[in-house]
């Protein structure tokens, strides 16, 4: 999995409250047999014009240009400023999929759907919280100044702004661990690998018809 | 110190490694995989180097897109109409080839749903901890084991690691005592189990099913209640091991044989809740008191004697539960008050991994013997859940009583539970349905399912409405 440190970038409004994850990533990308190949569909209902489907080239599909994210200005963003509960609806993974494709690092939101905030963290993205005010001004600063960055500091959990204020945030000391390391579940878990194999010796013995081929 | 549940013991002798944060590293003893979670999962370990752990542990079929035509199922998977759908499962059978990982492909005679397919090959045990990306899974419990659905970066996870990381859920017990009446089968006593501790109500706990009924209940019937833990939120359902789980499981293609035999019936007649093993709530039931029942809306708690009415929601004085009825009736093309036995029937569905298995058929095939389909029943099909409930219901001639009353005999697969293949419903239709879900839209766009059980699955078609198969 993907590090996370610091990071400086573009920051990009979703400026809506309840985006879900059919949202994120419509239902008909869900019959794909891949986790890549997601990104250009990201928010396809919403980027799009026409309709997306999976396997039709994106290339040359018509862009809708009131979508914020399609602004010259919002290029490139890879900090996502969100409204509350950002990521609600199934469990499916692809949402992640998609945001990791499609460049973003981190999101900022009042509040994330549950289920949405562990997958963000199993796929190397960021989701910070912020109160609903501190968001806001956010919003604001974006709007008035194009270029707009933010720098994201994990070990020291903070969120520097151009004009120097900092906000601090909160993060679960594990997956702070993991995020800052690179760790996904299955090469922490591989850490464990003689724990396991230990116990695969104690089960054999218990249970011998288990490992006979 | 208090006596250890059936649900301790499993968990406490699959503990490969504790962590401070309280939770586990659980070894998984079976992995079974089906064509619609596992490509992810597959392409994750790819991309990073990894082979699985134990590739022997685990086993695969396709069975969500399969077709059950059998027009569809003569050229195997170059056979499946839905472009989409080919490639799914094209894809289970290269990853499973590539890997080396034992799969019952498209025609294979042992394919089927995975849920029905694991205990009868003997693929899943007494005493295992098995797991499936599909939250069905519960199903294996009934074998006296801890089953488990999971998601696609944990069934990536137990294919690296053999290990799922995990957290201690609460024990619930589920306690029916008596006879079933006549007429009265196990998937009643779910549904009931369900109307009464609904959707939520397991939530958080792993449910063994105890007590008299299921002690006198075959392996087919505990197999039907525990795949229907999760539909009542608990993740795992099971029951304990006796005389009746071993004779089961004897002979079975994957079970111990010879010394072995004799070392894990050793082991499995302890996979019993201690006398005194305390259990975080117990909800108990009298079997005097089930009914046939059928569920009337959209989420499995909404279920009633057949001999009910549907609920009126200005009875209610909850708002939120007078809203979710409102919702339901209109969804549901219901009127308030009326009774269960005028809902008319478009189709009938006999399948699924809750009441596919040999024992639900000649259930179903006895009700309709010498009988006909009504006609304003447009279709109803009958859906086996593996290869093997096929060729055993065809040497008992089952398929022939079906087909003499109109009915259709199809190919193994989960077919019209979740239509994800060719068999939906249409909009407005009702189904009286053997599967576990009546979710909006679950089985098509629109489309009305009723929880039943075979019998009243069968008795249905015949009436074209819903009627007591007791008095049938
Ligand atoms: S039969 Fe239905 S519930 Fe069972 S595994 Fe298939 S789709 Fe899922």
């Amino acid at each position: 999995m993907k590090s996370f440190t610091t990071h400086s970038g573009i920051v990009g409004p979703m400026d809506r409250v309840n985006v879900d994850t059919d949202l994120i990533i419509p239902k008909q990308f869900l019959k794909s047999i891949q986790r890549s190949g997601f990104g250009p569909n990201l928010f396809d209902e919403l980027r799009y014009l026409d309709k997306g489907e999976p396997g039709k080239p994106n290339e040359g599909r018509p862009l809708n240009p009131e979508f914020p994210l399609n602004f010259p200005r919002y290029q490139n963003t890879s900090v996502l400023l969100a409204r509350d509960n950002f990521g609600c609806g199934s469990s499916r993974e692809h949402a992640p999929w998609a945001l990791d494709e499609f460049g973003i690092r981190s999101i900022i939101a009042p509040s994330f759907a549950d289920i949405f905030y562990n997958n963000c963290f199993k796929n190397g993205i960021l989701p910070i919280v912020l109160s609903a005010e501190d968001v806001d001004t956010l919003f604001k600063e974006m709007y008035d100044n194009e270029g707009y960055q933010l720098t994201i500091d994990l070990p020291e959990q903070t969120i520097t702004a151009p004009s120097g204020k900092v906000y601090m945030f909160e993060v679960d000391a594990f997956r702070k661990h993991c995020l800052l390391n690179g760790l996904d579940d299955i090469e922490l878990t591989l850490q464990e690998a003689d724990s396991i194999k230990a116990f695969e010796e104690k089960h054999k013995n218990a249970a011998p018809w288990l490992f006979a081929s | 110190m208090a006596g250890k549940t059936l649900y301790d013991k499993l968990w406490d002798s699959h503990i490969a490694s504790q962590r401070d944060d309280g939770s586990v590293l659980l070894y998984i003893d079976r992995h079974i995989v089906h064509e619609v979670t596992s490509p992810q999962a597959f392409e994750g370990l790819r991309i990073a180097g990894r082979k699985p752990w134990r590739a022997e542990t685990v086993i695969a079929t396709p069975d969500h897109n399969v077709p059950t035509t059998t027009k569809e199922r003569l050229s195997g998977v170059e056979g499946i109409e839905d472009p989409v759908s080919q490639i799914q499962v094209k894809t289970l059978d290269s990853n499973c080839d590539e890997l080396g990982i034992t799969e019952f492909k498209i025609n294979d005679p042992r394919q089927g749903i995975v849920h029905v397919v694991g205990p009868e090959t003997g693929a899943c045990l007494p005493g295992m901890t098995i797991v499936c990306g599909d939250s069905h899974t519960s199903t294996n419990g009934a074998m006296g084991a801890l089953a488990m659905g999971i998601g696609t970066s944990e069934v990536e996870h137990v294919l690296a690691t053999q290990c799922l990381i995990s957290k201690k859920m609460k024990n619930m017990l589920v306690k029916v005592d008596g006879d079933l009446g006549k007429g009265v089968t196990p998937k009643d006593v779910v549904l009931a189990v369900i109307g009464k501790i609904g959707t939520a109500g397991g939530t958080g706990y792993a449910i063994e099913f105890g007590g008299s009924t299921f002690r006198n209940m075959s392996m087919e019937g505990r197999l039907t209640v525990c795949n229907m833990a999760i539909e009542a939120g608990a993740r795992a359902g099971m029951v304990a091991v006796d005389d009746i789980t071993l004779e089961y499981v004897k002979g079975r293609t994957f079970a111990p044989k010879g010394e072995h035999w004799d070392l894990a019936e050793k082991a499995w007649r302890n996979l019993v809740s201690d006398d005194d093993a305390v259990f975080d709530k117990v909800i108990e039931i009298n079997a005097e008191d089930i009914e046939p029942q059928v569920t009337w809306g959209t989420s499995p708690e909404m279920v009633l004697p057949v001999h009910g009415n549907v609920p009126d929601p200005l009875a209610e004085n909850d708002s939120s539960k007078k809203a979710a009825i409102e919702r339901a009736l209109q969804y549901m093309g219901l009127n308030a008050g009326q009774s269960i036995k005028d809902i008319k029937l478009d189709r009938v569905f006999i399948g699924s991994c809750t009441n596919s298995r040999i024992e639900d058929l000649r259930a179903a095939a006895a009700v309709v013997k010498g009988k006909k389909k009504a006609d304003s029943v447009r279709e109803a099909i009958v859906v086996p859940g593996s290869g093997a409930v096929k060729v055993q219901a065809e040497k008992e001639g089952l398929h022939e009583i079906f087909t003499a009353a109109g009915m259709e005999w199809r190919e193994p697969g989960c077919s019209m539970c979740l239509a994800m293949n060719a068999d939906k419903l249409e909009q407005g239709e009702h189904c009286a349905s053997t599967s576990n879900r009546n979710f909006e839209g679950r089985q098509g766009f629109g489309g009305r399912t009723h929880l039943v059980s075979p019998a009243m699955a069968a008795a249905a078609a015949i009436a074209g409405h819903f009627v007591d198969v007791r008095e049938f």
